[in-house]
């Protein structure tokens, strides 16, 4: 039974590796001064496909490798076993925010209608609890999905407006249609040499150094 | 067996495959047009990067003077008064809260969308899950104006919420009113939230797409930097799937919240344990039929016809029959419980109800929410864009209808005769009413031109091209409607289908 292979057969010979937001010493202006040295920051490797990414980031987790990370324009089911990925703890938090919200709602309902302002309404008792839990609940809610988004965008460190990696012009398509394995220089497991080879070993379409 | 590659099969548009037809085992393709993740990011990102279409200036500049009616009504209102309004006694409710209710509820179908339907994995819901939640946010933008008016005095409609003030006085907790506060102002921060949350991923899409400087810098802001990293998307994935958690029994409670204002009153019509599932029902039936309004064109004008396809268009009709036949229930339950109840009051109510001076509305009402979603039990109507259309647009005109009954209908004929009356709409109310559309009408269509109209990120994963096809990592519950593909895979292994089911179900 023949099966053709997408991955493998059209990205022989291993590709040539160009730089990212590179502007060659003859293009920059006359006297325009190199203000810092670039800096390796590290390797991007393309990928075309679903397939090829998933195999090339076990290889690169196998290779014991942590400052590096799979960009995706979706999330990829399985890539976080791929990578090594461990649960976030974002779900404890989330779950601290309801808490709070829900003691908060409650505190304030306790304190405006019973201790600042004590509030008779048809005899009721000034704490009813009944009365007090939609309140409740609404703020428990807000106080989960407050933390839910911000804690997620903290975790995530964004926003980060910054990153050495939109100098590069192939990087753009990350958020359209292709895949890359980032692989940053401070790892300390990264070696210019050993670690470009082991990108070209994942066979990508392309590889880019880029600079910080 | 001919073996296929993903990329040489046959390109199909979405007149060619019927997605609607079921197949057992099968999953129906979602995206169709053989479009691949190239396809959808140019499709979805070209609406809102090319030149502007001649006809959108036109609707917009429709919707900027019905929005210019509402400025108009707003202001006079608030330098005159709420007597402009035809509200009076005994019916001191009408149009705003009527208007109120209509809009919260509509809002209610874009959370079903993104929550609910996120929990139970119905993946077509990606196609349409942006604009339905831009949908609710406009909805319950429209639905904010009429009580801040109500108030009577809208510059102090900020005593509603819990600020400390000069006064030393704060809101009362045990009244429903102020319950609607908490909800919907949660509502609409969870819902916004969760909006801009999903669009993250798509704005960098636009900064990354787009060639004006401006644009760059604009989605590069409210993109936050983005770059698709998995170590974000893992933590993404959870923030939506704890919102989606979050966002369903949030809805769920909103509209029961609205429906305790007229619940925990002693009116006849409105005291009533029943209302909270019904016009939790009824807000989802509102506003899948808006959901409908505007996608039936928004797919056909801005080319989406392969990515919004006629499943999608099927399985909304659905919901809108099954929650149309929930309504239809609620609204027969409240006649047997008003005969059940042997009380007095609520008997005439309900009688009143069809035989009174506003049964016409009632009338309306039934025509409209009850009889005309039955024709959606034929596929032959389902499939029919200009018949799914009307039957959306009588549910439209329906829910307003049901809310005026409920709040018109309750309020003029109450317990004592001496006490009864009638109301009149003013051009005021009915200004307002055709401007809050005016707003919505001009928010959409804002948000259609600068705003990724579609979840891109979330269709891609639904794609083929998601999953991988070859190696170690081959899922095989991926099968679609073309043969060919299917017959491209290897024969299982023995014990593989257990395997994979445990796997999937992860039991």
């Amino acid at each position: 039974m023949a099966t053709t292979s997408r991955t493998s057969t059209t990205h022989a010979p291993p590709p040539e590796v160009t730089r990212a937001g590179h502007v060659p010493r003859y293009e920059r202006a006359a006297g325009e001064l190199e203000l810092e040295a670039e800096v390796l920051a590290g390797y991007l490797a393309e990928f075309e496909n679903v397939d090829a990414i998933m195999t090339a980031a076990e290889k690169v987790r196998d290779a014991g490798y942590r400052r590096w990370d799979v960009h995706s324009p979706f999330p990829i089911h399985g890539m976080d076993d791929a990578m090594g990925i461990r649960p976030t703890i974002l779900p404890w938090l989330v779950a601290t925010g309801g808490v709070l919200g829900l003691l908060g709602g409650l505190a304030l309902q306790i304190f405006a209608n019973a201790i600042d302002y004590p509030l008779f309404i048809s005899g009721k008792p000034l704490v009813s609890l009944p009365a007090f839990i939609p309140v409740i609940f609404e703020c428990t809610i807000a106080g989960a999905a407050f933390t839910a988004v911000f804690g997620m965008l903290v975790l995530n460190k964004l926003p980060m407006l910054y990153n050495p990696l939109f100098k590069s012009e192939r990087f753009r398509r990350v958020t359209s249609d292709r895949f890359f394995v980032v692989i940053d220089a401070t790892d300390p497991n990264f070696d210019e040499k050993q670690t470009l080879q082991l990108l070209q070993s994942l066979n990508p379409i392309a590889i880019e150094r880029f600079e910080d | 067996m001919t073996v296929i590659p993903h990329d040489q099969l046959p390109r199909l548009s979405a007149d060619e495959v019927d997605n609607t037809v079921e197949r057992p085992g099968e999953r129906a393709p979602l995206v169709l047009g053989g479009k691949d993740l190239t396809d959808v990011t140019d499709t979805v990102t070209s609406i809102t990067l090319r030149k502007t279409p001649k006809a959108w200036y036109v609707a917009f500049a429709f919707s900027l003077m019905l929005l210019s009616l509402l400025g108009i009504t707003v202001g006079y209102l608030v330098t005159t008064g709420v007597g402009v309004w035809g509200n009076n006694q005994p019916v001191a409710w009408a149009f705003d809260i009527v208007n109120f209710v209509f809009w919260v509820g509509i809002g209610h179908a874009g959370t079903l969308i993104s929550a609910i339907l996120f929990l139970f994995r119905q993946k077509w819901r990606t196609g349409i899950n942006r604009f339905a939640e831009a949908m609710t946010i406009f909805a319950v933008m429209c639905a904010g104006i009429f009580p801040a008016l109500h108030v009577g005095r809208p510059w102090l409609a900020y005593w509603l919420f819990p600020i400390p003030n000069q006064m030393g006085m704060w809101p009362q907790f045990r009244s429903p009113l102020l319950w609607d506060v908490f909800a919907v102002s949660t509502y609409a921060a969870v819902s916004l939230l969760f909006w801009y949350v999903g669009m993250i991923p798509d704005l960098a899409t636009l900064r990354d797409r787009s060639t004006s400087k401006i644009k760059q810098l604009v989605y590069g802001a409210f993109s936050l930097g983005w770059t698709g990293s998995n170590r974000h998307w893992h933590r993404f994935e959870k923030a939506y799937l704890l919102l989606a958690a979050l966002a369903t029994p949030l809805v769920l409670s909103v509209h029961s919240v609205v429906s305790f204002d007229f619940a925990t009153s002693q009116v006849p019509g409105w005291h009533t344990t029943i209302f909270p599932p019904y016009f939790v029902a009824g807000a989802v039936f509102g506003g899948f039929a808006m959901v409908l309004t505007l996608a039936i064109p928004a797919r056909q004008f801005f080319g989406l016809k392969d990515i919004i396809t006629r499943r999608h268009i099927d399985n909304m009709c659905k919901v809108l029959l099954g929650t149309g036949l929930i309504v239809a229930y609620a609204y027969g339950v409240e006649f047997y419980i008003a005969w059940y109840s042997q009380s007095h009051f609520e008997q005439f109510h309900f009688l009143n109800r069809i035989g009174g001076p506003y049964g016409w509305a009632w009338a309306c009402m039934t025509f409209c929410n009850v009889v005309a979603p039955q024709f959606l039990w034929s596929k032959r109507v389902r499939g029919n864009l200009a018949a799914v259309m009307a039957v959306a647009m009588f549910v439209n005109i329906g829910m307003w209808f049901e809310r005026f009954v409920i709040i018109v209908g309750g309020l003029h004929r109450d317990f004592l005769p001496s006490s009864w009356g009638m109301y009149m709409p003013t051009w005021v109310d009915l200004g307002m009413l055709a401007g809050s559309f005016g707003l919505f009408f001009t928010m959409f269509l804002l948000f259609c031109r600068y705003l990724p109209m579609v979840a891109m990120a979330e269709v891609k994963t639904v794609m083929p091209e998601s999953h991988p096809h070859e190696g170690p990592h081959v899922n095989r519950h991926r099968f679609d409607y073309w043969p060919d593909e299917r017959d491209a895979m290897p024969p299982m292994k023995k014990g593989e289908a257990t395997q994979n089911i445990r796997d999937w179900t992860g039991l």
